[in-house]
């Protein structure tokens, strides 16, 4: 059988996430239990967790989650990553044996920094040389995956039902002023773990609902720009538009919306000149990023979460406040178990984003 | 006004002068800008230093005057103008003008007035004072060609191929022999003095513009090819 | 003795008891076919004359006429068939080169009848084309690669210049000349209430037709015919011709007997002169001689208008639309070996060139790998014939289509293939007023806009299938396709799956 990256698998899923605009500590036990209430959104082969500011006192540096099919691919793996950063502090990730979290692979963490003299002689910027070295490992380390490459920031992913997943992973243990949660409902099995959600670049992560339509002509577009699909998931591809987006073309978040979820040509027909002029030029410029068909997702990045639906909202989001407390999930459930009584609740319009961020600002 | 122009790209030479008020326009140390005038009316251009290709493309009605040589295409599908050339001129030269003239002191390059056209009140003008390259007048449909020879080596003053394809117009050459490889669809004879009227005043203009003696060269002989209608190609094809 | 090696290639079959001797086949058909025998006092015909338009068949008020084909026939051979025997029986008679017209009509694969498309089944939802905003509109044009902003950190928002249509469809190059004016008044027409593009050819733009500017490309092709200020200033975007899918490397020759009237007039060339099309520009040698040619036609209208490159699809078509993107085109539209023509060289037409699918897959595919696909828009053209095509063609990753042959049928030309003896009785291929006048451009523009209304319909539900709603999501979106009974290299040149996979 094939695993996911050698085929596309089509997903449904749950999504939740939870962000304290005061950079409160919230504990990973809570989005566990704001996912968990959505179990019959996922059918047990595939949830994950984002977290942020979870890594306090390594903030200066990316952690690696990495997964490695074998002990090879490991050592072949780690040779590139001294070779071309500062190794800090590796460790296998701490987990917890559960029974129904099976096939498990290794699971390592590298707190590192980008090597000065690799990265001048790259010419290209920090983050740009990092991206550059997870996309490598990436598509050319047989067996080796990074799953998780931000600064104060962790990915963590299995094939499993989402509660299961954050027991698996001990998140009880962590603390962060942000999580986001997927629990995925691929239709055939992906085989490995890899395809789990969130899937991250840099300190960017996404957890996404619903099968996009457009993913061709957007993976075909990206792939001009460096990026290599392997995954061959929605949830990768946007991911990489958004960073292109965002990191490298310098959109801000609600510029990078009217992109990938572009107004009707004529709903822009209708707004005042500038603003018509700005969406258009948007909408031209990058009409092969323009993400059609259903989807939700939550974009966390440093100090930050986004959520957005596509333009004509065919998923279910969610969104609430109380105090400097945001919560967003696929179902109002999902907030109302982890806090009862939001002062605000609603549902966003289809392509409207929803951004929050810290209070204080990032690191 | 006047244009220092050796540090300007071909974008900002030309936006400065389309944009000027002014109708004389005198460039300097013009160093390969292509383009100038292109689709311009109404202007009085001199240059001084080399232009680059496509001079005066489109031209519309300006008078461009140019101190040296230039390069190719100039004169590409002109409509109406003058042209000026007080050195030698590249390939492709007057390529497919409909009308207005081109006057060259010295040589022109291969395919000199290529597909040249007349029509209605237009009607094209070149003039080569020295000797044309090959395929002189290739597809000619109409309008006048003009290749005086001064300071020729050869003669006829054109290189092979001269007038193939032509169909229209007529070609002068201030020769003592006809091409040896004149096509079968092409007539040659001498100049008679109808012929000689037609061109009398584009001489003048050459000579005023370039300081020679119209009589002197008005003293030699002239041929003129004009397209052999009998004899175009409309045999070629049978209906499938 | 005479002998006849010729004979009809098809047959009038007239049924003596429906005839009511009406002449108006006679008068209808331009080529002669039906005579009235006075002496005998019925309808007789001339087989030998047909060209098989059905102008007789759809005119007569008794439905008295058939055409079938002839059934004579030679030895079976399936070498020497008897269109190969014919052909060499005409031109050791004449000597002449074998002229055709319409498109390739030989028997190669058509790789769009082998493509099928995807619709959405659970996993995510069709959408509803009729009640659910579904998105036709395209821009043509370069997208810059690059967002700037000024000192308060406001986007900068000028574009390059781009052509916006309202459905990716457009009409292909047809100079005046090559069809009537009604025919071109017609398109303009049809074009202008579509909100779409006409495409003049090289035959220059009628002074009627000024008017419809903002729905016509200007065609500068290496006859430069009409090409002046106020021509290039007219169009909506220039199209620069270097070859056509029909005939390759192969100019154009209309002769001077039809350059008459408003065609002299439109061409800029005097009545009687022939307009020969040079095979090549000859400013355009070489690739940065491209260049030249673009710039000076940006120069001269002062970078207002996208430059269109049209290319026939060749076997290095790939490096050649890289190549054109890398010189300041905007569009490029490449035309595939099976395109119409008003007249071709048999051979030509017949043999050289590709399939517009296959160089279309490959320039797409090209573009991308050097990371330009971005930088120029396609328009693949060469033969699509219905809204499946185009949303392949889509696919595969054009931006939109030009279609002409489609377009002249509905006009009612019924691909005789006989354009280049400029009698249509159609009014469509032929400047013989009497003809021309048989088509009404008000009602030509009627046929065309349902057509391209009929097919913007048919694009909306098939992307709605695909859970697409708006047609730049299906732009190279080659997911959405599978091959069906094609090879593996045929599957990887197309940049697709096999049906199953």
């Amino acid at each position: 059988m094939k695993k996911e990256g050698q085929i596309r698998i089509p997903s449904g899923c749950a999504i939740s996430g939870i962000f304290s605009k005061n950079r409160e500590n919230i504990n990973g036990k809570k989005i566990i239990d704001s996912i968990t209430t959505m179990h019959d959104r996922s059918n047990g082969l595939g949830g994950g967790f984002a977290g942020y500011g979870i890594y306090p006192q390594y903030k200066d540096l990316y952690a690696f989650h990495v997964f490695y099919e074998n002990l090879n691919a490991k050592l072949e793996c780690e040779k590139f990553i001294e070779n071309h950063f500062d190794l800090e502090n590796l460790s296998k990730i701490p987990i917890r044996k559960t029974a129904s979290i099976t096939n498990e692979p290794l699971i390592w963490r590298y707190f590192v920094a980008p090597r000065h003299s690799k990265l001048a002689e790259s010419q290209l910027d920090e983050k740009e040389f990092t991206a550059r070295c997870v996309i490598k490992i990436n598509s050319q380390i047989n067996g080796a995956y990074v799953f998780s490459s931000g600064k104060d920031m962790g990915v963590f992913k299995a094939e499993g039902y989402p509660e299961d997943v954050g027991n698996f992973y001990r998140l009880e243990e962590y603390n962060g002023y942000c999580w986001t949660s997927h629990g995925r409902y691929p239709t055939n099995t992906p085989g490995w773990w890899g395809g789990a959600h969130p899937f991250a670049l840099l300190d960017y992560s996404v957890v996404h609902n619903g099968e996009i339509s457009s993913y061709d002509a957007n993976r075909r577009y990206m792939e001009m720009f460096g990026y290599e699909c392997t995954l061959l998931t929605d949830t990768e591809v946007i991911t990489y538009i958004i960073d292109y987006l965002v990191r490298r073309q310098g959109l801000t978040l609600q510029e990078m919306a009217n992109v990938i979820a572009a107004p009707f040509w004529t709903t822009i027909e209708r707004k005042d000149k500038e603003e018509k002029e700005k969406l258009k030029y948007l909408r031209n410029t990058f009409s092969s990023l323009l993400i059609t068909g259903p989807f939700s997702i939550l974009l966390g990045f440093d100090g930050g979460l986004m959520a957005l639906n596509d333009r004509l909202k065919l998923r279910s989001l969610v969104v609430a406040e109380k105090q400097d407390m945001f919560y967003v999930a696929s179902e109002e459930c999902a907030i109302r178990v982890i806090e009862p009584n939001p002062t605000r609740i609603w549902s966003p319009k289809g392509g409207e984003p929803i951004i929050v961020t810290l209070n204080g600002g990032t690191n | 006004m006047e244009i220092q122009s050796s540090n300007l790209h071909f974008k900002e030479l030309n936006d400065t002068i389309k944009s000027s008020s002014d109708k004389i326009i005198n460039i300097k140390d013009c160093i390969g800008q292509r383009y100038i005038g292109s689709g311009l009316s109404n202007k009085d251009i001199t240059i001084e230093g080399v232009p680059g290709n496509a001079l005066g493309s489109y031209l519309n009605g300006s008078n461009i005057i140019v101190k040296a040589n230039v390069q190719d295409a100039v004169g590409n599908t002109m409509n109406a103008g003058n042209i000026f050339v007080h050195g030698s001129s590249g390939d492709a030269t007057g390529y497919a003008m409909r009308g207005g003239k081109i006057y060259v002191k010295g040589n022109a390059g291969y395919r000199a007035g290529i597909h040249m056209k007349a029509y209605k009140d237009k009607l094209p003008v070149l003039v080569i004072g020295g000797a044309a390259g090959s395929f002189l007048g290739e597809y000619q449909s109409g309008g006048l060609i003009i290749v005086l020879g001064l300071g020729a080596t050869n003669d006829p003053p054109v290189g092979f191929f001269c007038s193939t394809g032509m169909h229209g117009g007529k070609i002068y050459l201030r020769c003592n022999n006809l091409p040896i490889d004149l096509p079968s669809h092409v007539l040659g004879k001498t100049a008679d003095e109808s012929d000689m009227n037609d061109i009398s005043e584009y001489i003048s203009e050459f000579c005023d513009e370039f300081g020679l003696s119209k009589e002197e060269i008005l003293s030699h002989n002239f041929y003129v090819l004009t397209p052999n209608l009998e004899n175009q190609y409309n045999q070629l094809y049978i209906n499938n | 003795m005479v002998m006849n090696l010729f004979y009809p290639e098809y047959e009038v079959i007239r049924n003596k008891g429906k005839c009511i001797n009406c002449k108006i086949c006679q008068n209808e058909c331009a080529n002669e076919v039906h005579n009235y025998n006075d002496k005998l006092k019925i309808m007789t015909d001339d087989s030998m004359k047909c060209v098989n338009c059905h102008r007789c068949i759809a005119t007569c008020p008794t439905n008295a006429l058939k055409i079938v084909k002839a059934d004579y026939t030679f030895k079976q051979n399936s070498n020497w068939t008897k269109s190969t025997i014919e052909e060499i029986y005409k031109q050791s008679s004449s000597g002449g080169v074998l002229l055709s017209s319409m498109g390739n009509p030989n028997d190669y694969p058509v790789y769009w009848d082998k493509i099928l498309i995807n619709a959405s089944q659970v996993t995510n939802p069709p959408i509803d084309s009729l009640r659910e905003p579904m998105e036709t509109k395209v821009f043509l044009g370069k997208k810059s690669n690059k967002i700037s902003r000024d000192e308060n950190g406001k986007l900068i928002t000028k574009l390059e210049p781009q052509l916006e249509i309202a459905a990716p469809i457009m009409f292909a190059a047809m100079s005046y000349g090559s069809i009537s004016y009604n025919a071109h008044e017609a398109l303009a027409k049809a074009s202008e209430q579509l909100g779409i593009l006409y495409n003049t050819g090289e035959g220059g733009l009628h002074n009627k037709l000024y008017k419809y500017g903002k729905n016509t490309i200007v065609q500068v092709a290496s006859g430069r015919f009409g090409v002046y200020k106020d021509y290039l200033e007219a169009g909506a975007a220039i199209e620069i011709k270097i070859g056509q899918g029909a005939k390759p490397g192969i100019g154009g020759h209309l002769p001077g007997s039809k350059i008459v009237g408003d065609i002299s007039e439109t061409r800029m060339i005097p009545e009687g002169s022939s307009a020969i099309s040079p095979a090549p520009h000859h400013d355009i040698y070489s690739i940065e001689d491209l260049r030249q040619l673009i710039y000076s036609l940006k120069e001269a209208t002062e970078y207002k208008k996208p430059i269109i490159v049209k290319v026939a699809a060749v076997h290095n078509i790939a490096a050649i639309a890289s190549g054109i993107a890398r010189s300041g085109a905007d569009i490029i539209a490449i035309d595939g070996f099976r395109g119409g023509t008003g007249a071709a060289p048999t051979r030509i037409r017949d043999n050289v060139g590709i399939p517009i699918e296959l160089a279309l897959a490959s320039v797409d595919q090209r573009l991308r790998e050097e990371g330009i696909r971005g930088n120029i828009s396609i328009i693949a053209g060469g033969s699509i014939r219905n809204s499946a095509d185009i949303i392949k063609a889509i696919a595969l990753g054009a931006d939109a289509v030009y279609i002409a042959t489609a377009a002249l049928i509905s006009l009612g030309c019924h691909l005789c293939r006989s354009c280049h003896l400029g009698k249509c009785n159609w009014g469509i291929a032929t400047q013989q007023p009497e003809l021309v006048e048989r088509l009404d451009s008000n009602d030509g523009c009627t046929k065309l806009y349902n057509l391209i209304t009929a097919w913007k319909n048919e694009i909306k539900e098939m992307m709605g299938g695909m859970g697409i709603n708006s047609v730049e999501a299906l732009k190279g979106n080659r997911l959405m396709l599978r091959g069906i009974g094609l090879n593996e290299k045929e599957l990887e040149i197309l940049g697709i799956k096999h049906a199953g996979e």
